[in-house]
């Protein structure tokens, strides 16, 4: 296992023997997918297996403190949903960097595969110091690979905002990490385990508290997501999907790693805050990304919608766990994690389609698109199946972890709490809201970007994607349907992690067939046997309309009311698709318009969308911090004399400390 | 699974295809007697469907396949949608290929599809229709959602076939909160269904329909297709109603003779019309609301979908 993901860094570096050849495409990239796909196999058998833990001490790292590493059922899965993606990231890409935009394509090549390894790494760390070195290493590396276009100045402050998150990020995982060791100086996860049960309610707490701040920053939890809808753009198509899809679901990991393995989740109001914050993240994104104008702005928002859910489904868990209905938490997790493996397989999808979008176009904005489903067939039809399964639509597989979570609310009845199982239930109708929501902005991308009229004419010289690209796309639509309609799939290995974590499996029947997370009687749901109705009934729809009627067909003008001029800018733009949503949650949107009077020679309609969490928390913290900067600088008079009595006082002040104690 | 079962369902799939038209008809009926108007006879959906499939299809010069397959999707949906809900009878085997919420998620299915179809061809009052029937959805949806809640908690089951047998096993029950939850259902049913308060079936006013202007660049076969599919949607989600509200009739698990299979034809006829009578009156007794007050009309529906839930819980009322 290790030996592979060893094979993720090397590859890299023999890329850089000729960044520029043809070598880093045709060889390195494929190579890059193939190992994926062998440690995607290899974390497989394991969770078939259900073996035990298997672990590992490198001899890496400082004197006396080695790197550990250990592969479990939650380490496995993760790492079977990192390689499941990244070897259709993988195959993408090799058809997709090229020479002559921005950084060379060998540099590119060891930036993405160090990225893989560093991520595949803080999966497999199994103490805090390896950990944090894995971390800051996947950092760093997604930071190169997001500025790779530097010379344009708003990428370069994207990618400054996004390292300067991403430290505040780790900086509380540290803390954490120093609370957990609760005094005993052992940082293996092995030590944590047993020195947590010691900690202190108030310690434990606090530790739990920075760790969801710090993997919260990470994967984009609001109010800590503004990085993400700016990183994300900025960044080439594949480095997208790599951020969104897998990086992402690190800090869901590490969330779940300390929560639930390390602290053994133990206060319900846990529960109620992650619950709280992933139901609001999950709407904030949806209603962001149905106003958005830019397909890749877009997609970033409906990543964080989807952290949402899945945070949501992760406090349901805790709630549950901690009130001893622990079926019930099995399920809300195993909703979590299927629901994190779905979004890394139709999330890279749909990026990867924007990176053929804008290689065939040029053009990101939506208002900008139209009509390719004509002329880039491919593209589009496989970006069907990615936005169906986004919308969270049967038989797909995004319906599948919504639809478990939503199963599992159905439970919270039970909880032991007054008020709290009275007001969970409504976080049901906010997870529906959310995804109905979802469901409308994904009509809107789709629509907007592949049906309808070009919108410029320059886009009917727009060319399919290349037969690598095609691939990598395939591969990850033939996973959004194949976990769609065999659920057990995705839910076998997740049995294995809540097994693991929480001693209990849902699913008893284990047939393939249906899936009847409590009891079938309850409630059970088949994609497979949805699909093959649909293609039944269509086939048969199909025949009988040819053998009792007829199959002719012409072609006229569209009819649209009888209007006889019809041009392309008439169709509904971005903006006023995102019309209505900007009406109903006004609140939420800090907007500015700006609107043509009737005596304008020129009108022009404008209008302004920003997010109100920069207003209401992050300028307040960056105007104070530069005017506590601007206070400590007047320290600074500049002259030595002054800096040679501050040196005296301090001594003194130094000495008189010591004398005292 | 007995072959019985297997012929009930084949059964009630054809019923619910040739019935449906039916039921949309005897709507149209009804409001145009209300309405003081001379009725068009019921069997005018037939004859329609029959001119439109005899028809020669004509589609715009850019319609990609997508608008072409769209027609079939809709209709496979619904008649799949009409195998899992226990119009006739609860014994069925298809019903557990989807429990409530994956029927919510098939119908979500339809209206995606006819959304983007409408968004194909690149008109303006196609993209205009498919923005507005989207956004009706994703309000509908949670509504709809805490009303099967409700079932859940009287019941413990979202599984459509066994919420029938809990009414038939418990008949005396009487909850409160299926008052609230059957109001809201009504409500629901009318926004997505294209009736009154919310669309007009009957127009083609340009500003103010939803359904139809997503239809406008449909002939002949197609058109055929998706107008079925429309009315099998408004059978199925009457049959929904009835399964959740007043299940009587259904023959439940176990009840296979001859004399059951009648009583449940005979109820659920009984059912469509008064049904459809009910209907009919609210729409003629309503007028169509503006189309930024469909949020406050859906708004209402989840707000007492969600009182319905409260009074539950607050009652102290024991899940059976």
């Amino acid at each position: 296992m290790l030996l592979l993901v060893g094979v993720w860094p090397t590859l890299g570096l023999v890329g850089m023997l000729r960044p520029r050849g043809r070598m880093v495409a045709r060889v390195l990239f494929p190579l890059g997918a193939l190992t994926c796909l062998a440690v995607a196999a290899l974390a497989g058998i394991f969770l078939a297996r259900g073996a035990a833990a298997e672990v590992m001490v490198l001899p890496l790292g400082l004197p006396d403190l080695p790197f550990h590493l250990r592969l479990d059922a939650l380490s496995g899965f993760f790492l079977l949903l990192l390689c499941v993606a990244g070897a259709g990231i993988s195959t993408f890409s090799a058809g997709y960097f090229r020479s002559g935009e921005g950084t060379s394509p060998g540099l590119m090549g060891l930036e993405f595969h160090i990225f893989l390894a560093s991520m595949a790494m803080v999966i497999l760390a199994d103490d805090a110091y390896a950990f944090m070195v894995a971390w800051e290493t996947m950092a760093l590396s997604s930071y190169f690979l997001v500025t790779s276009q530097h010379r344009i100045p708003e990428i370069r402050r994207a990618g400054f905002l996004y390292l300067l998150m991403a430290h505040v990020g780790a900086i509380c995982i540290l803390l954490s990490f120093g609370v957990l060791q609760g005094g005993s100086w052992h940082f293996t996860f092995d030590a944590m385990r047993a020195s947590s049960v010691s900690l202190a309610p108030f310690w434990a707490s606090t530790a739990f508290l920075l760790a969801l701040l710090g993997f919260g920053v990470k994967a984009g939890m609001v109010p800590l997501h503004v990085w993400l809808p700016e990183a994300h753009p900025a960044a080439p198509s594949p480095v997208s999907a790599m951020m969104s899809a897998l990086m992402l679901k690190t800090a869901v990991y590490g969330l779940l790693r300390v929560s639930f393995d390390l602290l053994r989740v133990r206060h319900w109001q846990w529960g109620v805050l992650v619950l709280v914050l992933g139901l609001f993240s999950g709407i904030y994104g949806a209603i962001f990304a149905a106003v958005q104008t830019d397909m890749k702005r877009l997609l970033a928002y409906s990543s964080i919608e989807n952290i949402g859910i899945i945070f949501t489904g992760i406090g349901l868990a805790i709630l549950f766990e901690t009130a001893g209905l622990r079926l019930f938490a099995a399920l809300a997790l195993c909703a979590a994690l299927v629901h994190s493996l779905n979004h890394a397989l139709f999330k890279s999808l749909l990026f990867l389609t924007t990176g053929s979008v804008l290689h065939a176009t040029s053009h990101r904005s939506l208002g900008k698109l139209g009509g390719l489903i004509r002329r880039m067939p491919w593209v589009a039809a496989l970006a069907l199946v990615g936005t169906l399964a986004i919308a969270g639509l049967p038989p797909l597989n995004g319906f599948v972890s919504e639809w478990l979570l939503l199963q599992a609310f159905l439970f919270t009845e039970q909880i032991p709490h007054a008020f709290v199982n009275m007001f969970v239930p409504l976080g049901a109708a906010v997870l529906a809201l959310t995804a109905a929501l979802a469901a409308y902005v994904m009509v809107k991308f789709y629509g907007v970007v592949f049906l309808g009229q070009p919108r410029e004419p320059s886009l009917v010289e727009a060319h399919d994607a290349n037969w690598l690209e095609r691939i990598g796309l395939a591969w990850l639509a033939l996973g959004c349907i194949a976990i769609g309609v065999v659920p057990q799939l995705a839910l076998r290995p997740a049995g294995a992690v809540t097994g693991e974590l929480l001693a209990c499996r849902v699913n008893p029947t284990g047939s393939i067939w249906w899936i009847a997370p409590i009891a079938a009687k309850q409630a059970s749901y088949s994609g497979l046997i949805l699909l093959a109705g649909i293609f039944g009934v269509i086939g048969v729809t199909y025949l009988l309309v040819r053998r009792l009627a007829h199959g002719r067909m012409g072609r006229g003008a569209a009819w649209d009311c009888g209007y006889p001029w019809q041009t392309a800018r008439m169709q509904d733009t971005a903006e006023g698709f995102g019309q209505p949503i900007r009406h109903m949650f006004g609140a939420f949107f800090k907007m500015e318009r700006h609107l043509p009077a009737a005596t304008d020679v020129a009108p022009r309609y404008r209008i302004r969308i920003e997010d109100r969490m920069w207003g209401a928390i992050y300028r307040p913290i960056a105007i104070s911090t530069q005017w506590i900067a601007a206070q400590v600088g007047r320290l600074q008079g500049g002259s030595l004399s002054i800096y040679l009595m501050y040196s005296f006082f301090t001594l003194i002040a130094l000495l008189v400390l010591v004398f005292v104690i | 699974m007995r072959a019985i079962t297997v012929v009930r369902q084949f059964g009630e799939i054809v019923l619910a295809i040739g019935i449906a038209p039916l039921f949309a008809g005897w709507i149209a009926q009804c409001r145009a007697w209300l309405q003081n108007r001379s009725a068009p006879p019921l069997r005018q959906q037939y004859r329609m469907l029959r001119k439109l499939f005899l028809k020669d299809a004509l589609l715009a010069p850019n319609a990609s396949a997508l608008f072409r397959l769209t027609p079939y999707i809709l209709f496979a949906t619904m008649v799949l949608a009409a195998a899992i809900i226990p119009s006739l009878a609860t014994d069925l085997p298809f019903a557990r290929a989807a429990d409530s919420i994956a029927l919510i998620g098939l119908f979500a299915t339809a209206r995606v599809f006819l959304s983007l179809a409408a968004m194909d061809v690149g008109t303006a009052f196609g993209t205009m229709g498919a923005r507005r029937e989207m956004m009706v959805g994703f309000l509908a949806e949670p509504a709809l959602l805490m009303v099967l809640f409700n079932a859940f908690l009287l019941f413990g089951s979202t599984a459509l076939p066994s919420l029938v047998d809990g009414y038939a096993n418990h008949p005396s029950i009487i909850d409160p909160s299926v008052i609230f939850a059957a109001v809201a259902f009504v409500m629901v049913l009318l926004a997505e269904n294209a009736r009154i308060p919310i669309d007009n079936p009957a127009t083609h006013l340009e500003l103010t329909m939803i359904h139809e202007a997503m239809l406008l660049e449909y002939s002949a076969r197609h058109l055929a297709l998706v107008e079925w599919a429309s009315s099998l949607k408004l059978f199925n989600y009457a049959c929904i109603g009835f399964a959740l509200f007043i299940p009587w009739g259904i023959a439940t698990n176990g009840h296979d003779g001859v004399a059951a299979l009648l009583i449940s034809i005979a109820a659920l006829i009984l059912k469509l019309i008064v049904a459809g009578a009910a209907l009919a009156l609210i729409e003629s007794l309503s007028a169509k609301l503006r189309i930024f007050r469909a949020p406050e009309y859906l708004a209402m529906a989840f707000l007492l979908a969600v009182l319905g839930l409260l009074v539950h819980l607050l009652l102290g009322a024991h899940s059976l």
